[in-house]
């Protein structure tokens, strides 16, 4: 089947999302649609899939123009989209999951279970995706759901598959594993779209490469026609600088030691496995690994907000294995944390009184339990200055900030308080490039005035430009920690993905 | 780079955190929608940049509603006036006429019971007799006494709301503030009066305050809904009193009474009318409350719970300490009610003694916002309503209990602005507030 | 997520709850010896009886006579032995099966001890816990049907009321008790429509709007009962449901009785408990209603009508609701009085919770809710010492530990209680 659209338009108020989008999917391709976030590339899929209605243009299938009002329709003419976030019911099994929406029942509606099952592993066997039938969802592994997405659009027969950033969650391994199935379905002649801001998977897998930026097609190519460098000038608009302007670290002795730590996720499972790692005044350290290995209860555990089961932290020489929130706070800590806006803005609270969050309770801010309103708002016009916090008034929502003015509202906060730890989990996540380079260039600077700095980050080219040593992290264990100067590339990839050394396949 | 227009849609779905999604451009919503979602979602209790339509009018339009429906509730309910509906089609002008009959001489009857007619009253102040001004401003006076619990009851709900609880359980812990503070009203007589009064108001605050904990603690330690816990406590807390007024210390010869409590607020304008000083303490804790929510940083710490614990508490502040202590002080505000009724109009502690208030809280909370200044206005309208009620039911004998149906109503809209604009046709605004507390069961 | 199930510090946890656990049992063992057995004086018997107050019955048991202080010795000699298996071995797994013979155990002497010296209708006792766990199982379910959808519903008390109300109305009017029932149904799911409308459609928050619900029934059938029913007696006597015993199984002893000698409603509320469980766990209707509660857009994307479905359940939640108000005034008193539902409705949601969203799980913890209710009725009348205020709290206070003790373990719909907005 092949798609083609034709001048899609879709305008947001203020901005215009897609701007005269024209593009053809040929039957059996892989076709790459690359671009920065915030490119428009997820909501031209979004029209495609019947989400969003277009506000001008079309969209044809072999060659007659279709009109999808709801996600149904597309499902129905063919098409399927594996989402960013699964569309998987968590607590059902493969087999439920798949057949939602369109069941096998016996009489009077009951559920015919076995013969869905049944169903389930006569595609999985045809495509190469290997997936257990009567598993729970929510206890596979993220790559495994993936499968169970991809499955869920087979089992209804789609001929035009949309992969929405599918890498970004898996282990180098896996995204191979992954490549595999999307050769053989396209043996089996259907056509993919596959979303990335990935350079280098676009050239590994794609057939034909349509490039993206601020709404509209740059252009389109081939792998065999372009480069890492070409496409990466196409994709921003100027030449990309993914280096950090730094000098070599001046390490002034250990801040934070955290000594052979146990740390439990939510369910009671352990998620951090007996991790050491010291980190130094004046040094970067950031934590490599695929999302989901032990990071974010790592970070959880040094910033007092989850106990740990086992082990010991010191800060700066003391024990505070055990102390809360408020102890770490006090000790020095500052946390830039992984969800903004779940865990570092109150967002109906105005920037000032975001900005003094976790101080809002001593001098100059209060005197006794009475809180000076006046000096709390020329600190927060202060730091809007000193930080670049674009708005209009201190006194607003902190909702009605962007992505990364909110995540300079977090970066102003801890930044304006003795800090001898930075802890930030993926400072940058969801922002546009200017604000990257911003807060890389912040970060780079608290460093070399002597804090000592631990970043969490699963974007490998963030970690190669910020780091001055990379602790890569793999179910819950620290594999190895490496100087960055001399770390390559592909083996901090092998390491993430659980491989120690040459000949060793990956676990599991 | 478009700024985005509201809350970035909050993500639930899946394991996985969000990549992206909080981008702007990535997924963008149209600002209506944008409007709508975040309407929909702070309608209940806004941190107060709602503007004046959204802080007067609707709550005026949904008492005016409340009032119109309530009226056709009497309406359809009464015998007379449904005779004449049965024959519509024979007199159509007479059925209109005998509904306009009814309702208005409930209302009048309602109105003048709560604020005296307004001839009556200036006649009074013309003819200079203290007796006849002091008769006339009876009603006004019946009112403020209905309305002076219910400051410190819409208070202790309002302040729930503030930090994300929803205390269902002021009735109990108003109370359990009557039973400790009836204890010290009448065994501690040998006290001067003022010290006296003193001590009885503490009592009082401190019963409430152990009674409003338990749920707090619960949720604190167990996760436990307050919902649940603190209308099961509402029960306990009747059976409680029930149990106390048979036993030697509390009763009264043989009956389900209390001893009356031996000090009392003075009246404010001589014994005829019930008016007293408790309005004065209920006002100074209103203040209180506001400055505590607004200008102390405990306050800021209940509101930064209330609009987001796990920021509040990765900012090292204690959410389960919070919720323990707004509890306790909730619970202490509805126990000053139980109190304040003691020292006043109910001298003797009874059984359902603080019937219905919880209700009559939540509306007070509602409707005033879960502001201080906003829970006393109400507090005046449903005190009007209480009084007026009485004198309705004495009138034209429509019994009190539709009072309750209006509260009811009024809370509905108020909870429900779309639904009023949608009546009035009123262009939405934008209000930004807390998802003050569909949380669900998790606690 | 995909991290290795590691054991370090999860079996320290969960080795300190099985001590934990193993104490409480030895603990209660103690307690029954100490407060039960020498509180009997040695030589009393407890009678326990076993059959119908009525006489014609297929086949008589013998009353249980049980001497009471030997009993009382035994069974605390029992749990004593469990606490002390526990603490050596283990029971791992089976600790729940374990926590629920020693509560047995220790419900058993304490009956003992209250009846020593007396008789003691225990079939009695199951019949009442039965009949007084039905309007609870109706709140319940519905509250399930609810919240399987994602909607939250704490206005199952206001539904319980107005159709109590509406029923014992209509059947004294119309002269029909099943006319009665079907009013009451009926009017349970208008007010769950109005429910279902101020959190679906206009989303406001779904506590405050089933309190808004619960506070508007109060009122309602409070006004409603002044201005008509009590000048009008005859528009509430309805008179009641009578008991039809099912031929055959009724004979059955001990569950024939309790189970298959009731009327109409409590068969009805074992029929739905049947037909939600098995509608909700293996049928396509059951499918996509958990799928919409716990990931309304992955429903939506395969083309499941997500806020449709809600209504719908919502509205059938109302329904079942509507059943169990009806209970109230045709099945259990033959009238209707004022907040005679008394926070069954809130109980009912306990039970659901406890019950973990599941028809038989919220049947089951109901009859424990229904056993504490019918407890303090007979220690009342057996005065064992206890002021009747204190045994009134029973139900609530069973209510508040059973939430503390479940809330921790048991895991809602993901969704439940959020508003669903398509984009």
């Amino acid at each position: 089947m092949r798609l083609q659209l034709k001048g899609v338009t879709k305008r947001f108020p203020g901005l215009v999302a897609n701007d005269s989008v024209d593009l053809t999917v040929a039957e059996g391709e892989i076709h790459a649609l690359l671009g920065e976030n915030g490119a428009g590339k997820t909501t031209l899929m979004n029209i495609v899939y019947g989400l969003y209605r277009a506000d001008g243009g079309e969209i044809l299938l072999d060659g007659s123009p279709v009109h999808f009002g709801s996600p149904r329709h597309a499902i129905g003419a063919g098409l399927g989209m594996v989402h960013q976030h699964f569309m998987l019911v968590p607590v059902f099994t493969v087999t439920e999951n798949v057949m939602l929406g369109i069941e096998s029942t016996r009489r009077f509606g009951f559920l015919d279970r076995r013969e869905a099952a049944q169903r389930v592993r006569e595609i999985s066997q045809r495509y190469g995706l290997e997936v257990p039938p009567d598993a729970v969802v929510e206890e596979l592994p993220v790559g495994v759901q993936q499968r169970v997405e991809i499955l869920k659009a087979l089992y209804r027969e789609a001929q035009i598959l949309i992969l929405d950033e599918p890498t970004a969650v898996l282990t180098p391994q896996e995204t191979e594993d992954l490549f595999e199935v999307m050769r053989s379905l396209q043996e089996a002649g259907k056509s993919i779209i596959f979303i990335t801001h990935k350079l280098k998977e676009v050239l590994a897998i794609a057939d034909r490469i349509t490039v993206m930026s601020r709404g509209r097609v740059v252009g389109t190519t081939t792998p065999g026609e372009t480069s890492e460098e070409e496409l990466a000038a196409m994709m921003v608009g100027r030449a990309v600088r993914l280096r950090v302007d730094k000098a070599p670290a001046d390490t002034r002795g250990p801040v934070l030691e955290v000594l052979d730590v146990v740390v439990l996720d939510d369910r009671g499972q352990v998620a951090v496995d007996g991790v050491s790692l010291t980190v130094q005044a004046g040094e970067i350290v950031c934590v490599a690994g695929v999302q989901g290995n032990g990071q974010t209860e790592l970070v959880e555990a040094v910033t007092g907000l989850r106990p740990i089961a086992s082990g010991s932290i010191r800060l700066l020489g003391r024990d505070v294995t055990g102390a809360s929130p408020r102890g770490f706070l006090r000790a020095g800590v500052g946390h830039v944390p992984e969800d903004r806006q779940r865990d570092g803005l109150v967002l109906d609270f105005s920037i000032a009184d975001n900005l003094v969050l976790n101080t809002h309770g001593s001098a100059p801010f209060a005197r006794w339990i009475v809180r000076d309103d006046e000096a709390i708002r020329a600190a927060a016009q202060e730091r809007v200055a000193a930080f670049d916090i674009r708005t209009l008034s201190v006194e607003q929502p902190v909702a009605t900030l962007s992505g990364g003015n909110q995540q300079k509202v977090i970066i102003g906060r801890e930044f304006s308080r003795p800090i001898r730890l930075l802890v930030a989990s993926q400072p940058t996540r969801g922002l546009d490039v200017g604000s990257i380079e911003y807060i890389h260039e912040r970060l780079v600077e608290k460093r070399d005035q002597g804090a000592a700095v631990l970043i969490v980050s699963v974007e490998l080219d963030e970690v190669l430009a910020l780091a001055d040593r990379i602790a890569v992290m793999y179910r819950g264990k620290i594999l190895n920690i490496l100087p960055a100067d001399t770390a390559e590339p592909e083996r901090i990839g092998l390491l993430m993905a659980g491989s120690l050394g040459e000949g060793e396949g990956p676990g599991g | 780079m478009g700024e985005p227009i509201g809350r970035p849609p909050s993500d639930g779905e899946g394991d996985l955190p969000s990549t992206g999604d909080t981008v702007p451009q990535e997924e963008p919503r149209a600002a209506h929608e944008v409007e709508e979602e975040v309407l929909a979602a702070g309608a209940i209790v806004t941190t107060g940049r709602g503007g004046w339509r959204d802080s007067l009018l609707v709550p005026f339009l949904a008492v005016v509603t409340a009032l119109v429906i309530g009226g056709l509730v009497i309406v359809f309910t009464d015998e007379d006036a449904l005779r004449e509906w049965a024959g519509f089609f024979r007199d159509p002008g007479e059925a209109l006429s005998a509904s306009w009959r009814v309702v208005s001489e409930s209302y009048y009857a309602l109105f003048s019971g709560a604020f005296g007619s307004p001839s009556g009253i200036g006649r009074a102040f013309v003819s200079g007799d203290l007796d006849q001004i002091r008769g006339a401003l009876y009603p006004l006076s019946e009112t403020i006494v209905a309305a002076t619990p219910l400051v410190f009851v819409g208070l202790s709900v309002a302040l729930g709301f503030r930090a994300g609880l929803f205390n269902i359980g002021a009735e109990g812990q108003m109370n359990m503030g009557a039973v400790v503070a009836a204890a010290v009203g009448f065994s501690m007589g040998y006290l001067p009066g003022p010290l006296h009064l003193v001590l009885m108001i503490a009592a009082g605050f401190a019963g409430g305050a152990v009674w409003g904990a338990i749920p707090g603690f619960l949720k604190a330690r167990t996760g436990a809904h307050e919902v649940i816990t603190t209308i099961m406590l509402n029960f306990v807390a009747v059976s409680l009193g029930l149990y106390l007024l048979t036993t030697d210390f509390y009763r009264q010869q043989a009956e389900p009474i209390a001893r009356p409590v031996e000090v009392a607020f003075p009246h404010l304008f001589g014994t005829n009318l019930r008016v007293h000083a408790g309005i004065f303490v209920a006002i100074g804790v209103a203040a209180a409350v506001a400055w505590l929510l607004n200008r102390t940083t405990i306050g800021f710490e209940f509101r930064a719970v209330g609009a987001n614990p796990d920021a509040a508490r990765a900012a090292g502040m204690s959410p389960t300490r919070t919720v323990v202590a707004v509890m306790a002080l909730a619970g202490g505000l509805a126990g000053l009610a139980g109190t304040n009724q003691l020292a006043s109009v109910t001298p003797s502690l009874i059984p359902g003694f603080a019937s219905g208030l919880g209700f009559d809280a939540i509306a007070l909370a509602l409707l005033g916002r879960a502001r201080p200044a906003g829970v006393v206005l109400a507090a005046f309208l449903f005190g009007s309503l209480r009084a007026g009620g009485r004198t309705m039911q004495a009138v034209t004998q429509t019994p009190i209990d539709i009072i309750v149906v209006i509260q009811a109503l009024v809370i509905a809209f108020v909870a429900a602005p779309a639904l009023v604009r949608a009546i009035y046709r009123i262009r939405a605004r934008r209000v930004a507030g807390p998802d003050a507390f569909a949380k669900g069961w998790g606690g | 997520m995909s991290v290795v199930a590691g054991s370090v510090g999860a079996s320290t946890a969960s080795l300190r709850r099985a001590r934990v656990m193993g104490i409480l049992f030895l603990l209660v063992g103690v307690l029954i010896v100490l407060v039960f057995g020498l509180g009997s004086e040695g030589g009393v018997v407890s009678r326990l009886g076993l059959n119908p107050a009525r006489a014609e019955t297929l086949f008589r048991l013998p009353d249980l006579v049980l001497p009471a202080r030997s009993t009382a010795f035994l069974l605390g000699a029992v749990c004593a032995f469990l606490g002390g298996v526990q603490l050596s071995r283990g029971f791992e797994r089976r600790v729940n099966l374990v926590i629920a013979i020693v509560l047995v155990l220790f419900v058993f002497a304490f009956l003992t001890w209250a009846a020593r010296d007396r008789s003691l209708s225990l079939l009695g006792m199951l019949q009442s816990t039965l009949l007084r766990s039905v309007p609870i199982t109706f709140g319940a379910l519905s509250g399930v049907l609810c919240e399987r959808a994602g909607v939250i519903n704490i206005a199952i008390e206001g539904m319980l009321l107005t159709s109590a109300f509406t029923a014992s109305v209509a059947a004294s009017l119309t002269d029909s008790l099943w006319i009665g029932l079907l009013s009451g149904a009926i009017v349970g799911g208008l007010v769950a429509g109005l429910l279902a409308l101020l959190a679906i459609r206009y989303q406001v928050d779904q506590i405050v709007a089933g309190t808004v619900i619960n506070i508007l029934a109060l009122g309602l059938t409070s006004y409603l009962t002044d201005q008509f029913l009590q000048r009008n007696q005859e528009l509430n006597n309805p008179g009641r449901f009578q008991n039809v015993p099912i031929p055959g199984l009724s004979d059955v002893p001990i569950l024939g009785p309790v189970a298959f000698d009731q009327n109409v409603l409590v068969y009805l509320m074992m029929a739905i408990v049947a037909a939600s469980f098995f509608g909700l766990f293996y049928t396509r209707w059951g499918l996509r209603v958990r799928a919409v509660g716990e990931h309304p857009k992955a429903a939506d994307t395969v083309g499941i009508r997500v806020l449709f479905t809600r209504y719908r359940n919502v509205i059938l939640g109302g329904v079942v609701a509507g059943i169990g108000g009806a209970y109230f005034s045709l099945g259990a008193v033959g009238r209707f009085e004022e907040g005679m539902t008394a926070g069954r409705g809130f109980i009912g949601l306990a039970a659901m919770i406890f019950g973990r969203w599941n028809p038989i799980g919220a049947f089951a913890a109901a009859l424990i809710f229904g056993f504490a209710d019918s407890l303090q009725v007979k220690l009342n009348i057996l005065r064992v010492g206890i002021p009747s205020e204190f045994l009134a709290m029973a139900p609530y206070l069973v209510t508040i530990l059973i939430v503390a003790g479940a809330a921790h373990r048991v895991r809602p719909p993901a969704a439940d209680g959020k508003p669903y907005l398509k984009e």
